[in-house]
């Protein structure tokens, strides 16, 4: 057991932080950023990146990769990680949709798609979720009525990241209403600036709006737009989401190290609140949770660098993470005491960084997989317990029961 | 990137499994369970000898294998796994590893070998009654080279040939090796939650006692001791958490309640994704342990302190809700689930409670912030 790189992933290390020295943007700070200021950095960013050969390093060199193995993708990451370069707007794009194209377009659609979007000049949303239709998303109604050479499509998508600056996207919808719910589906990709496609942002609890409603009315749409057969929608839907990029670093806001430094600062009545044994036991825990999902990333990257495919254990992040944000932000609050319900970052401690994490800590235990499906996954696929029972499996998609 | 068992530490682990699968089954188990007069499995242990596990990670130079603690690692894992009822930990994890980290080169050699040629059970007697042994209430002391006090409990006291002793002398606190077949010995076998591992109450009145390690350092040896051996065992609890899970998923596929197995529930599927999520984080943070702990890394103490906790709860939440899935037959003697419960508790108090361990965690976690 080490940590070490072999040679060739060494040598490739240096020669991706030499790259980063010389070319990402420097005396930015990207929090300080508003979207669009980070979206025009972000664009010309991901165009230097394409140029290099940093981005979609696995894809083959004339799709704009560089044949990369999955290790030396992460090294890169890890890398940049280091810097302060604008981030996230090109992950579900280049991860997820652009890869469905990939496998399910004509070779005409592949041209004209592909290079721009590695470019970072066009960017790419995916429209799978809708109001009804979250954990079982099978059970969608926006609805595609074939009508010529082309199709109609009316419904409603929601949770789209990045609808209202995305140019393309993919777009699942019910062609057969008559069929059970995963054999009535088909993909399409869509021209969001196209009439009939209306983005609305969604007003969170946070008081933030990272996502939209994506909104179709009589879009209409080529039938040389569909990806896949007819019919074949949730199959295609499967490669998109098999294509999730493998989480490897990425915080999702305080941690342990935090909680300290404010629990040092908090006086009480015996010295500080670090001082106190409950608050210390609680401490331990999140640091054990925290410390073992880092090293379970180390197990991932292990079986990435010995050419394995790596094993189920980076399924169980988002469940620890998630949940360890919400307690550890609430605990944060209660040494604050009083104090702990002020929101102005003027004065809250730590800029309000546990208020507003506390905040967003519900939507990161829904988003990408609720804890409970997360929770399912791993007792199906990983430990190979038996599917729930599904009613619907053989019902007509229309006479299933619905409630709001 | 290497944070995983090499080839060779897989099939070596592969190997103990096939070993223990022949020669240490519930049966033998249960035999030390349920006789009272017996302290361990005397056939297992020579044959753990045989196997050379016991000189596993002693140097080649004193008799041992020359390996490294990652390998101990994997057979402790299977040690875990199979609940052995021999006293390997005693005597490997914390008589070996003290001898190694604290030994003068004639206790090395005069030790190290009988150690792996398995002719020499070890203990190691710090607590002197309930709670946490420290400076203020260590009773323990030696002058002019013989011990008195009592220490209680000691993990295999009844059947070790040599302890490790914390005690003062002269004021000042150190560990002793005493010879526990020698004149000023008294030892009482104790009744415990896991009579599967044996325990005493050990009365020192004047036995010959050796100190082991300066004058002085008596509890820094302690922790240290501690530190290595909180390693090794948190491999011990996650093979016993594994077989948990095992045995709860196993159960659960072939108990049927309302029509269908109760494997198809979302309240068992959930109950054993839990239990999985919590042994992969003790996995992970006992690799790092394996690691810190064969490389002597500077993060020895804090790795230590995380693997502890991790494998200590994971191997409490797996062993609690493998009798839960298992129902009411899981309450009963004749079903191996409260095996796993008992030495869950077993491994989590015997090198120190994992409370203690979650504040020695925070004091390296401030002593980092500090440096």
């Amino acid at each position: 057991m080490d940590f070490n790189d072999s040679p060739e992933e060494a040598a490739f290390r240096i020669e991706v932080r030499t790259w980063l020295e010389a070319n990402a943007p420097k005396k930015v700070d990207t929090k300080k950023m508003s979207e669009p200021e980070l979206l025009k950095l972000a664009k010309a960013w991901q165009a230097t990146k394409a140029a290099a050969r940093f981005t979609c390093m696995t894809w083959p060199e004339a799709l704009g990769g560089r044949g990369a193995t999955p290790i030396q993708n992460v090294i890169y990451n890890q890398e940049e990680s280091k810097f302060d370069v604008p981030r996230g707007f090109f992950d579900i794009g280049l991860g997820m949709c652009v890869p469905t194209v990939m496998a399910f377009a004509n070779d005409e659609t592949k041209q004209r798609f592909v290079a721009p979007a590695v470019r970072g000049e066009e960017i790419w949303c995916q429209l799978f979720s809708e109001p009804s239709a979250g954990s079982d998303v099978a059970g969608l109604r926006t609805r595609a009525v074939k009508d010529g050479d082309d199709w109609v499509i009316n419904g409603q998508k929601v949770w789209t990241s990045g609808a209202h600056y995305c140019d393309f996207g993919i777009l699942l919808v019910r062609t057969n209403p008559d069929v059970p719910k995963h054999k009535g589906l088909t993909m399409f990709w869509i021209d969001m600036k196209a009439p009939g496609v209306e983005v609305r942002p969604i007003h969170q609890m946070s008081g933030g709006s990272n996502f939209n409603e994506v909104y179709f009315t009589d879009l209409r749409v080529s039938d040389s737009q569909r990806l896949g057969a007819v019919g074949d929608g949730w199959k295609v839907a499967l490669v998109t989401l098999m294509n999730e990029r493998l989480a490897v670093g990425g915080s999702t806001g305080p941690n342990y190290g935090e909680i300290m430094d404010l629990a040092r600062s908090t006086v009480t009545e015996d010295g500080n609140a670090l001082s106190n044994d409950a608050f210390r036991e609680k401490l331990a825990d999140w640091y054990v949770q925290a410390e073992g999902l880092k090293l379970t990333r180390f197990r991932t990257m292990t079986a990435l660098s010995r050419g394995q495919t790596p094993g189920p254990e980076s399924s169980i992040g988002k469940i620890i993470s998630a949940n360890q944000l919400q307690d550890l932000s609430n605990a944060a609050m209660e040494m604050e005491d009083q104090f702990g319900i002020i929101t102005d970052t003027a004065i809250a401690p730590m800029e309000a960084a546990f208020q507003q994490s506390l905040m967003w800590a519900p939507g990161l235990r829904i988003a990408g997989g609720t804890d409970e499906i997360l929770k399912n996954i791993i007792a199906e696929r990983v430990l190979g317990l038996p599917g729930d029972v599904r009613v619907d499996k053989d019902v007509a998609f229309k006479d299933m029961p619905t409630g709001r | 990137m290497n944070f995983d068992y090499s080839d060779d530490q897989k099939f070596l682990k592969n190997e103990a499994r096939k070993f223990l699968e022949g020669n240490c089954t519930a049966a033998h188990v249960r035999k030390v369970l349920d006789n009272a007069d017996l302290s361990y499995d005397a056939d297992l242990w020579k044959g753990v000898g045989a196997q050379g596990w016991l000189g596993a990670a002693i140097p080649e130079e004193h008799g041992g294998l020359g390996l490294g603690r990652v390998e101990l690692c994997a057979i402790a894992e299977e040690l875990g796994r199979a609940c052995a009822p021999i006293p390997f930990a005693s005597t490997v994890y914390f008589l070996a590893e003290a001898l190694m980290l604290a030994g003068s080169d004639a206790q090395k050699a005069k030790w190290l070998p009988k150690i792996a040629a398995g002719e020499l059970i070890g203990a190691f007697a710090t607590s002197e009654g309930p709670g946490v042994v420290n400076a203020a209430n260590l009773q323990a002391n030696v002058v002019g080279g013989k011990l008195t006090g009592t220490k209680i409990p000691v993990t295999d006291g009844d059947i070790a040939d040599l302890a490790v002793v914390l005690a003062n002398e002269g004021g000042k606190p150190a560990l002793f090796l005493v010879e526990l077949a020698g004149a000023g010995v008294t030892r009482e076998t104790l009744k415990t939650l896991d009579p599967t591992r044996s325990v005493a109450k050990i009365t020192f009145s004047g036995a010959a006692a050796e100190r082991l390690g300066d004058a002085g350092d008596g509890f820094a040896l302690t922790e240290a001791v501690f530190d290595r051996a909180a390693v090794l065992l948190a491999f011990e609890q996650l093979g016993g958490s594994d077989r948990c899970l095992e045995m709860a998923k196993d159960y659960a596929m072939d108990r049927y309640a309302f029509g269908r197995t109760i494997a198809g529930y979302q309240a068992i599927k959930h109950k054993l994704a839990d239990i999985y999520v919590k042994n992969e984080l003790a996995r992970s943070n006992a690799y790092f342990g394996a690691w810190a702990l064969n490389v002597g890394a500077a993060e020895l103490p804090i790795a230590a302190a995380a693997a502890r906790v991790a494998s200590s709860e994971a191997y409490w939440f797996a062993s609690k809700e493998n009798i839960q899935t298992h129902g009411g037959m899981g309450y009963t003697w004749a079903v191996d689930c409260h095996l796993y419960y008992r030495r869950s508790r077993q491994l989590a108090l015997v090198a120190g409670a994992p409370k203690v361990w979650k504040e020695r965690l925070v004091q390296q976690l401030e002593r980092r912030n500090a440096a």
